[in-house]
């Protein structure tokens, strides 16, 4: 087995394959894809559900199918995958300690490294949620992956905390398998995912959704008995005397994803505390050379489509690396969460990189604006870009294109701020 | 026949508009709060023959996972799916299977095929 790649990436997810396709695309001679499932395809192999590669594929495909197109293409392409194997560390120097049952602890190699292991789910620890601790409490992804893959019902009668994307789906997923779904809880006093996904998995199958509230208590012996929903205020306190008993012998959460990233800071990669990510320029390098992070190891996306676009700047720019012939230029200029926005992504630019055409910047807002809405980017007082919205939700990420002919001011800029507020 | 009320919500894109819309049973009558025209192309057909896309599992022996994800090919009349699920619930493949493999040609006489979602190797 080879020792040194020019380009190895770490998760074979979409971020990952689409980062080895365009090393290779790129020139990078060898490519190795590490993944620590049996088999490569990431997240989307649970995810058997349509609408993926709506955006950039014209195509509305299933999880599995999506992912399919591109491990095959890699595979073509000559991508060396290894799975079931773990990295257990990343030096800073990009070596690369793996484990595996059929090659045991090897040290690898590389000229640049891909960072692609995506995101974990929010687990009861990181809400806590009180009341006893019976069985039946699962992450909606854990439910997902045994429903979809492993061919398990955790339960008959399910009550899912939040309205994220994962939890919807899974009210119909089970629906359809023959469980009751009684309710969603979501503490926020809005949606938190896809609109289509309210239609099409709680409104076609008169599954209820109650906004601003959530479990204030989980009851059961040894399994879950009941969960008590209760309304919360706008500062998420529970309201006295809102509780009401749900029986259901199941609890789903679906209550936010946070990106993987112990092997980047072991690594030496600085980290975002508004993302949970590494800070990236507009190639996806991180703060270590020759690093590269694509997909939710950077922030979670809400459309697969993107994380693909991700993967492919991410890994030209680490063939690019390899072959030593990055592009140097002028300092970085700074990218600022303002008004409205919870972060950037990237949070640096080399202006330089404008010459090479448009630069995208993805964003999140803070609060949602229904009707008409503006985002910003400028320079103290001297306006750089501006784009219209129809609208601004936390749920959907927004993105605003800086065009070449701003090639100019964002070279002389401090820091470029970026804001969403009420056109 | 009656002119009824009813509020749909457009999912054509993720604005996701509140439809009000006007029928004479399947019959679109009027739309409103559609920001575009797509608006009254979709309560048009949610009205007359409303479908969607579905995706479920099936058995399959000898392979690497227990089950495989299979898919309608073509948005599939929505009243029927739990009609469909029950069909499926009868199937069981055998492994190897391809992606895009047909698993159920024209499902309950619909005309449209069930496809796996994706290819299932054989175990080791």
């Amino acid at each position: 087995m080879r020792r040194s790649y020019d380009v190895i990436v770490v998760g074979s997810g979409p971020g990952g394959m689409a980062a080895a396709v365009a090393a290779k695309k790129n020139g990078a001679r060898d490519v190795l894809v590490i993944e620590r499932d049996v088999e490569p395809g990431g997240i989307l192999l649970q995810c058997i559900h349509h609408g993926f590669g709506v955006e950039t594929l014209r195509q509305d495909l299933t999880g599995p199918a999506y992912a399919q197109r591109f491990v095959d293409e890699a595979l073509s392409l000559g991508v060396d995958v290894m799975v079931d194997a773990m990295v257990l560390r990343i030096t800073p120097s990009r070596h690369l300690w793996v484990t595996s049952a059929r090659s045991g602890l090897v040290e690898l190699e590389a000229r640049a490294i891909v960072l692609a292991m995506g995101c974990r789910e929010r687990t009861r620890a990181q809400i806590r949620i009180p009341g006893s601790r019976p069985a039946g409490v699962y992450t909606a992804g854990t439910a997902q992956r045994l429903v979809n893959v492993e061919g398990y019902m955790p339960g008959r009668r399910f009550v899912i905390l939040g309205s994220g994307d994962i939890g919807m789906i899974m009210a119909r997923r089970l629906t359809l398998e023959g469980a009751r779904v009684e309710r969603v809880l979501e503490i926020m006093p809005y949606l938190t995912g896809l609109t289509r996904n309210y239609v099409q998995c709680l409104l076609d199958y008169g599954v209820p959704l109650q906004l601003s509230h959530t479990v204030g208590r989980i009851l059961g012996d040894r399994r879950v008995e009941a969960v008590e929903a209760v309304q919360v205020d706008e500062r998420w306190r529970p309201v006295p005397g809102t509780g009401e008993l749900i029986p259901c012998d199941t609890l789903l959460l679906s209550v936010g994803l946070i990106p993987e990233n112990e092997l980047s800071r072991q690594a030496g990669v600085a980290l975002d505390p508004a993302t949970g990510g590494p800070y990236v320029d507009e190639g996806f390098g991180t703060s270590v050379p020759g690093i590269f992070a694509a997909g939710n190891v950077v922030h979670v996306y809400d459309l697969v489509d993107w994380v693909t676009e991700a993967g492919y700047v991410a890994g030209r720019s680490a063939a690019r690396f390899a072959l030593g012939d990055q592009v140097q230029g002028a300092a970085s200029v700074g990218l600022r969460a303002g008004e409205n926005v919870r972060y950037v992504v990237p949070q640096r630019l080399n202006p330089e990189s404008l010459a090479d055409g448009p630069q995208r910047l993805q964003l999140r807002v803070v609060r949602p604006i229904e009707g008409r809405a503006r985002v910003q980017v400028a320079d103290g007082d001297s306006l750089i870009a501006e784009q219209r919205l129809r609208y601004a939700r936390p749920g959907e990420m927004v993105t605003v294109t800086l065009p070449p002919s701003a090639y100019d001011r964002v070279r002389q800029a401090k820091a470029l701020v970026v804001c969403v507020t009420e056109a | 026949m009656a002119q009824e009320k009813d509020r749909l919500i457009c999912v054509t894109c993720p604005m996701g508009c509140a439809l009000e819309v006007t029928h004479e049973g399947p019959a679109l009558v009027e739309v409103s709060g559609h920001a575009c025209r797509r608006g009254i192309e979709y309560a048009r057909a949610e009205l007359a023959d409303p479908r969607r896309m579905v995706a479920t599992t099936v058995r399959v022996r000898g392979g690497l996972h227990p089950l495989v994800p299979v898919g309608t090919a073509a948005p599939f009349p929505k009243g029927r799916i739990m009609e469909l699920m029950a069909l499926l619930r009868e199937v069981e493949l055998e492994a190897p299977v391809r992606a895009g493999q047909v698993v159920l040609a024209d499902a309950l006489g619909t005309g449209v095929d069930i496809l796996a979602s994706r290819s299932m190797p054989a175990a080791d």
